[in-house]
């Protein structure tokens, strides 16, 4: 309580509010600091408050075989997740929580981390959280309650800027437009929280989260509006809240492919190790998007796509694990190809369709990246090499 | 060489002193900085391979993922992180990986909400002293 009251203090908020439910990101080992945490809030007793989810951990618990890591690594890794466990939290370790059992009402009051999981659980289900990081987020689990600011409160949640989309590349689907549309606005809104007007009426929730993950990791986008689309925005006038933009951006064909291109270094027909699907965590309908694509020829290099341990669950429901596998998936649960020693080393690129994992994965994994629709990743993976469609 | 004083908001207690480097574009902790070395990893930062270790870090706002707190704390326990953040905009993320590293190692790293309009002449400095308290910060500037 003494470290949540600093942070409020941090924050300038002068109150706190009840939460219905948090979602900790801390059990992704980031070295001895998240060790040392959660040990020492187990020793003082702590325990949480209030249903908590867990984000993804360093290792895949389900496939304790697929980490190729150090031994130090996969113990510490493991042991962080299971600490978080001893605390009361439901291990659900997935970055995706708005997928599974304990997705938010609309209007509900929550302190979630996962960049990704933020900025969904506000946009797309109207949810209300702050970027609550690592530790804080536990923080607000044990007390069950959030300080008073930011996003909690309802006029902080209007738009103040507005990203028109005017033409859209030809032959783009609904997924690849969101993931550019998420980059440029994470790089060019800064705080603001964007009202995007022009995105086609076939846009999913799947390519709203993959619009949200890219923006929240070019940029600190915690709340975008899709104006007739998502929860808070059924028109511009509501969305922006009488208030006057503060930044208008217009967004063009070129602007679009541009933000695209931008996710590759890897030249097109490069060589590639791996393909990873799933970051943030693939949903039971992107499996099934995945599925017929997957007909033909067996694909030259693996690809993995990182879902849940209940996604995992709902597949082997659907017998669905078994053509996955022989069409060489690798299905990583519990945690994420970029985030986890995974891949073999020096085994070469990776191919992705998702805007955050071409943002980090260089960084992370120190390997190449190329950036494609799911369609072409699939392309590629058969042909072991970027393959443009 | 002449000193200069500003005012600040003290958003993490502290005191420390040190070269500034200014980044260009904020910065996401996670993904972004290696808390072995305290070298900026990230492949689109414009100060990719800069070091922030011992430096008073300016970075007018936050960035990217949530588990930034995580890696700053863990970075600052290496003795790699920063001296002390400067900001222009309030950000949690930033604010608790330094008072992690203060509750659970009790090391200082300084953070303060300064005013734009200083921001320029703090940048020209060469070196910067930030004193965080209770009731207020002062930035003490070598210009």
């Amino acid at each position: 309580m003494r470290l949540l009251a600093r942070f409020a203090e941090a924050v300038d908020a002068r109150s706190f509010i009840d939460i219905e439910a948090a979602h900790v990101d801390g059990c992704l080992y980031h070295g001895r600091a998240s060790l040392d945490f959660a040990e020492r809030m187990i020793e003082l007793g702590g325990r949480v408050r209030v249903p908590t989810t867990l984000n993804l951990g360093s290792v895949d618990l389900i496939h304790p075989e697929l980490f190729r890591g150090t031994k130090e690594h996969a113990e510490n890794g493991a042991r962080l997740m299971r600490a978080h466990v001893e605390l009361g939290c439901a291990p659900t370790f997935t970055c995706a929580p708005y997928q599974t059992a304990w997705r938010p009402r609309f209007g509900a009051q929550n302190a979630w981390g996962e960049s990704n999981a933020i900025v969904f659980a506000n946009s797309v289900i109207g949810a209300r959280t702050n970027r609550y990081g690592d530790f804080i987020d536990l923080c607000c689990a044990m007390t069950g309650r959030a300080p008073a600011y930011g996003l909690h409160l309802i006029e902080n949640r209007l738009a103040r800027a507005i990203v028109e989309i005017v033409s859209i590349p030809e032959a783009w689907d609904t997924e690849r437009l969101a993931v550019a549309v998420g980059h440029t606005i994470g790089r060019r809104c800064g705080g603001l929280v964007p009202a995007i007007v022009g995105l086609p009426a076939g846009t999913s929730e799947d390519d709203l989260k993959a619009l949200g993950a890219a923006a929240a990791s070019s940029g600190a986008v915690a709340l975008f509006h899709v104006v007739g689309c998502t929860r808070e925005a059924p028109d511009l006038e509501t969305t922006c809240g009488g208030l006057t933009p503060e930044l208008r951006l217009q967004l063009t064909t070129e602007d679009l492919r541009e933000a695209a291109r931008s996710l590759s270094n890897v030249a097109d027909g490069g060589p590639l190790g791996v393909v990873s699907l799933g970051t943030p965590h693939f949903s039971i309908a992107e499996f099934a998007r995945l599925m017929p694509l997957l007909d033909g020829a067996r694909p030259l290099i693996d690809i993995f796509v990182n879902c849940s341990r209940a996604t995992l669950e709902e597949l082997r429901k659907r017998d669905w694990e078994a053509p996955l596998r022989a069409a060489r998936v690798t299905l990583v649960a519990d945690t994420c190809l970029y985030v986890s020693a995974l891949m073999k080393p020096g085994v070469g690129a990776i191919m992705t369709n998702s805007g955050k994992c071409a943002y980090y994965a260089p960084g992370n994994l120190g390997v190449g990246i190329a950036y494609g629709s799911l369609a072409e990743c699939v392309a590629s993976a058969r042909a072991g090499k970027v393959v443009r469609l | 060489m002449t000193a200069r004083t500003f005012d600040a908001v003290t958003l993490v207690l502290g005191a420390a002193s040190g070269p500034i480097l200014r980044l260009d574009e904020p910065l996401s902790f996670w993904g972004g900085l290696e808390p072995a070395t305290g070298t900026i990893i990230d492949r689109l930062h414009p100060q990719r391979g800069a070091c922030v270790a011992g430096r008073i870090l300016m970075m007018p706002t936050g960035r990217g993922s949530s588990s930034g707190s995580a890696t700053l704390a863990e970075a600052l326990r290496l003795g790699n992180g920063p001296a002390a953040i400067l900001m222009l905009e309030r950000d949690a993320i930033v604010v608790v990986g330094a008072i992690l590293a203060a509750e659970l190692y009790g090391l200082a790293c300084p953070v303060a909400l300064a005013n734009s309009e200083d921001w320029e002449a703090l940048a020209a400095a060469a070196s910067l002293t930030l004193e965080a308290g209770p009731d207020g910060a002062a930035i003490s500037a070598d210009l």
